[in-house]
C-alpha cells in the first residue's frame, strides 16, 4: 500500500511540473539582470511555456493552471489586473482548438503557430494596458518585446521538451 | 475490468470534455471580471496584490542576489581595466566639482542670511530607507520594480524613490516586507515638475518608453534642449527639487525628457520620507477634516 501512495505522489508531482516550471519561468523573467536595454523588452517567458504545454501536454496543464499563472503575472508585473490572465487564457483556448492541426507537426510549424499566437497576445495586452492606463503605451517597445519572445521560443521550448521526455513521459 | 473501464471512459470522455469546456468559459469570465475589477481601483484588490508580491519576495530575494554578485564582479573587472582612463576623468571632474563646491558654499551662506531676513519656514528634514531592487517587472507593458523593504521598514505608499542620479519613481504599494515602485517612465506616472532654469511648471508623463514627455506647460512657455527638469513639490506628494531628467528634444510632437536614472542599472535605491502625505492619504482621512493649512506659505 505504501508503494501505491508513493507511486501516486510521484505521479502527481510529475504532473504538477508543467505548472511549476511555468511559474518558475514567470519569476525568472522578473529577476533584474542589469543587461542594458533588456528590462524594457524582457521576453514573455510564461507565454512560451503556456503555448508549449497547451500543444504537447494539455492533459497535465488545465485551464485553471493558466488562470493562476495569468493572475500571478498580472500582479507581479503590475499591469492592470486581468490583462495577462485574459490573454493567456485566449492563447490556451486557441491552441486547444487547433490542437488537431498542431499535434505532430514539425517544429517550424509549431514555432510559426507561436509567432502568430504571440502577435495576437502582445497586441491584446498592449490594447488592454493602453485602454486601462492614462495614455497610450509606446508600441515600439511592445514590438521589440514580441520579436524577442518569438526568438526565445526555440531555446525555452527545447528545455521544456527535454523535461517532458525525461520526467513526464518516463512516468 | 479492462473492458469495464473502457466503457466507462467512453461515456466519461464527452462529459469530461464538456466539463473542461465549461471550466474554461468560467475562467474566461472570471478573467473579464478581473479586468473590470482592476479598473475600479479597489483598496482590497491593492491589498491582495501586495500580499502576493510579499509571498514571492523571499524567492526573488534569493534569485536576484547571485545575479547582483555576478554583475558586481563584471563591473569590478571593467573598472580594473579602465582604471587609467577613469582616473583622468575623475581628476577632471574633481576640478570641476571644487568650483561647484565654492559656488555652493557661497550660496549656502547667502541663503542662510536671506532666510533669516524673510522668516522662511524650512521644510521637514528627510530620512531615508535603502532597499535592494529584487524584481524589474520587465517588458513594454508596465514599468515597475519590487524592492525588498516594506511596511516593516517604514516604507509608505506615495514616498519618493531616488538614487544618486535622480528620481526613480514612487511607491505604489507596500506589503510587509516588499514594496512596489511605479517608475517615472510608466504609462500611469504623472509627476509635477519644474523646468529648472525658467521655473515653468509642467507635468512629466511616462508612456512605457525610454523617454518621458513634458506636458501641460503654461502657454507661451519656452523650453530648450538641455534644460534640467526637477520635481516641483506641487500636490505635496513629492519633495521639491529632486532632479528628474534633461530635455533632449523639442518638436511639434512634444518635448522629450531623458531621465537621469538608468533602469537597467538600478540595484540599490533610497526611499525618501519627508513626512508628506499628499495625494496618497487614505480616502476617509482626506474626507475627514481638511488638511492643516500650515503648508501654505
Amino acid at each position: 500500500m505504501k508503494g501505491g501512495v508513493w507511486h501516486r505522489t510521484d505521479l502527481l508531482s510529475r504532473r504538477l511540473t508543467p505548472f511549476l516550471l511555468t511559474l518558475m519561468l514567470l519569476i525568472l523573467a522578473l529577476v533584474p539582470f542589469h543587461v542594458p536595454g533588456l528590462s524594457r523588452v524582457t521576453p514573455l517567458l510564461p507565454l512560451i511555456a503556456i503555448y508549449h504545454w497547451a500543444v504537447y501536454r494539455s492533459e497535465n496543464f488545465p485551464a485553471l493552471a493558466v488562470f493562476i499563472i495569468g493572475v500571478v503575472q498580472d500582479i507581479l508585473t503590475g499591469v492592470s489586473l486581468g490583462s495577462f490572465t485574459l490573454v493567456f487564457l485566449f492563447v490556451y483556448g486557441l491552441v486547444l482548438s487547433q490542437h488537431r492541426y498542431l499535434a505532430g507537426k514539425s517544429f517550424l510549424v509549431v514555432w510559426l503557430g507561436f509567432a502568430i499566437a504571440a502577435a495576437g497576445a502582445c497586441l491584446a495586452v498592449w490594447v488592454l494596458t493602453s485602454s486601462g492606463g492614462m495614455g497610450i503605451a509606446e508600441p515600439k517597445a511592445a514590438l521589440f518585446q514580441y520579436l524577442l519572445t518569438v526568438a526565445c521560443y526555440p531555446f525555452v521550448a527545447w528545455l521544456l521538451l527535454r523535461w517532458q521526455r525525461a520526467v513526464l513521459e518516463a512516468a | 475490468m479492462k473492458t469495464n473501464s473502457r466503457s466507462v471512459s467512453r461515456i466519461a470522455a464527452p462529459i469530461k470534455s464538456l466539463a473542461q469546456r465549461f471550466t474554461y468559459m468560467a475562467l474566461v469570465l472570471a478573467a473579464v471580471g478581473l479586468v473590470v475589477l482592476g479598473r475600479v481601483d479597489l483598496a482590497s484588490i491593492d491589498k491582495a496584490r501586495d500580499q502576493v508580491t510579499d509571498a514571492v519576495t523571499p524567492i526573488l530575494n534569493v534569485l536576484s542576489t547571485p545575479v547582483d554578485s555576478v554583475n558586481r564582479a563584471v563591473q569590478e573587472f571593467n573598472d580594473f581595466v579602465n582604471v587609467h582612463g577613469q582616473n583622468a576623468q575623475l581628476r577632471e571632474e574633481r576640478a570641476r566639482l571644487l568650483q561647484w563646491q565654492a559656488a555652493a558654499r557661497r550660496l549656502e551662506a547667502e541663503n542662510r542670511v536671506l532666510r533669516s531676513l524673510s522668516n522662511f519656514v524650512v521644510g521637514p528634514d528627510a530620512s531615508f530607507i535603502t532597499a535592494r531592487v529584487i524584481a524589474d517587472t520587465g517588458g513594454a507593458f508596465a514599468h515597475s520594480l519590487v524592492l525588498n523593504a516594506g511596511e516593516r521598514a517604514g516604507v509608505r505608499k506615495g514616498q519618493a524613490v531616488v538614487t544618486g542620479d535622480g528620481l526613480v519613481g514612487r511607491v505604489a504599494g507596500t506589503g510587509r516586507r516588499s514594496s512596489r515602485i511605479l517608475l517615472i517612465s510608466d504609462l500611469n506616472s504623472r509627476i509635477p515638475v519644474l523646468v529648472e532654469s525658467s521655473r515653468l511648471p509642467a507635468i512629466l508623463a511616462g508612456a512605457n518608453a525610454a523617454l518621458l514627455s513634458l506636458v501641460h506647460l503654461p502657454p507661451g512657455g519656452v523650453v530648450e534642449v538641455g534644460d534640467r527638469v526637477v520635481t516641483s513639490g506641487h500636490a505635496g506628494a513629492l519633495p521639491p527639487g529632486l532632479p528628474v531628467g534633461q530635455v533632449v528634444a523639442v518638436s511639434e510632437n512634444g518635448i522629450d525628457v531623458r531621465p537621469y536614472i538608468d533602469r537597467d542599472r538600478l540595484e540599490y535605491v533610497r526611499i525618501l520620507d519627508f513626512g508628506l502625505n499628499g495625494v496618497v492619504e487614505a480616502p476617509d482621512r482626506v474626507a475627514g477634516g481638511k488638511k492643516k493649512g500650515g503648508r501654505r506659505r
